[in-house]
């Protein structure tokens, strides 16, 4: 195994996948480094990676018209950024900012489109892992719509 | 049971809601509480609730009392000022159990103004470090703006989140039990206390589950209308049980059925 498909093996995401998709995983993939303050991408640019955090932690930014900034979620260390790749119009919906030094492992979404498409089985088993990490993230959405910590609830 | 009068020596604003009372008996001693007991707070004229303590457990010394207000008699005990007098009634309850946290890891995770109640804990395994493995705490606020004991939190080493944050807030946004899975303790040996709105301690509980604590090793504290403190006069009933006696504290084993059902 090269470096880059050890990494991604860690990875909770990728959990259980077999050498040989890690492989094609990893043909995909570089590293990358992003200062504190720096921004991973922007929302409306061309949505053609996602990110595998190794170190630090990503904020997910929204602008707010009359209300200005705000941080809609942060993303930590082994977690994942980004699957807006995944699918048309390949944008992305919001900022995302380094809050501190981060490492992370980028894989270029266009490459890893083209493979799911040579390889359906391999696009199943990566809409599999994505759709539970987008439903994860929809549960504690909907758990913070609740405003649990409001003055009628706590 | 008569409340006794209790002059309020010190009163710091935690958040734009909420407030640190420190209260000292006019008469006598004041009473040892133990961590995660309640008071009774009256405001005289107006009316009487319970409060969690949130000084160190287990001493005769000033009485913390950490209130939100959110009601006509909440606001009145935040508005009493130094030299003010309430009454008291109590200790009620039950005690989180630490000493089953002996040599154990100790998980806090706490959610509001469910942090209160669970100062004792952490001011205890603080104190006696040395009896304990990891101390992990975790917090989750509203907003930056809302949390509380903001001066200690650091000094504690408290994992912290909030629901939502403008850009400038360097900490995590999300909830509490997102950080359960990355949090450092050993599941096998660890004890998790837990206390926040029901709703946001039944996401941690499944999490703490996930990560493999047991349901006779996790600990929550329970929040219903008291009102008597005495088990009479059945306010409190959750199910079989009378949260101002049996309670607040139970461990998870014993509650899990009454917090599983739409409504008792």
């Amino acid at each position: 195994m090269r470096g880059l498909e050890l990494v991604l093996a860690e990875v909770p995401l990728f959990e259980g996948m077999d050498a040989e998709r890690l492989e094609l995983l990893a043909g995909c993939a570089s590293n990358v480094h992003f200062e504190p303050g720096e921004v991973l991408f922007r929302e409306g640019d061309e949505a053609n990676a996602f990110y595998v955090i190794r170190g630090g932690t990503v904020a997910l930014e929204a602008f707010v018209p009359a209300r200005g900034g705000m941080t809609i979620e942060t993303i930590d260390a082994g977690e994942v950024v980004g699957w807006s790749w995944l699918f048309p119009p390949y944008r992305w919906h919001f900022d995302a900012r380094a809050l501190a030094h981060v490492r992370a492992t980028a894989i270029d979404g266009a490459c890893l489109r083209g493979k799911c498409d040579d390889d359906p089985a391999l696009g199943y088993d990566l809409m599999r892992r994505f759709a539970q990490v987008m439903i994860e993230r929809l549960q504690w959405t909907r758990l913070r719509l609740l405003d649990v910590y409001g003055r009628d609830d706590s | 049971m008569v409340p006794l009068s209790f002059v309020v020596r010190e009163r710091v604003q935690e958040t734009l809601d909420t407030w640190t009372l420190t209260l000292e008996p006019l008469d006598g001693d004041s009473p040892s509480i133990g961590p995660g007991q309640f008071v009774m707070v009256y405001a005289f004229g107006i009316g009487e609730v319970p409060i969690s303590v949130s000084g160190p457990p287990d001493r005769q010394g000033p009485v913390l009392l950490t209130v939100r207000a959110v009601g006509a008699v909440t606001e009145a005990i935040c508005a009493t000022a130094p030299g003010g007098v309430l009454g008291l009634r109590g200790p009620f309850g039950t005690t989180w159990p630490i000493s089953l946290s002996h040599g154990a890891d100790v998980v806090v995770v706490a959610g509001g103004i469910g942090l209160a109640p669970l100062r004792p804990v952490v001011l205890h395994a603080l104190e006696h470090r040395q009896e304990f493995g990891e101390l992990v705490v975790l917090y989750g606020a509203r907003t930056p703006r809302d949390l509380l004991f903001l001066a200690q939190l650091e000094e504690w080493g408290v994992d912290v989140t909030v629901d939502a944050a403008e850009i400038g807030w360097h900490g995590k946004v999300g909830v509490v039990p997102k950080l359960i899975p990355g949090a450092v303790f050993d599941p096998a040996r660890a004890v998790a206390f837990v206390c926040g709105p029901e709703i946001m301690m039944q996401y941690t509980l499944e999490a703490l589950r996930d990560r493999g604590l047991t349901p006779d090793r996790i600990h929550v504290s329970l929040e219903r209308n008291m009102r008597c403190g005495l088990g009479h006069c059945g306010h409190c009933q959750l199910g079989p049980t009378l949260i101002c006696r049996d309670g607040p504290v139970y461990s998870y084993e014993t509650a899990r059925p009454w917090l599983e059902v739409r409504e008792l």
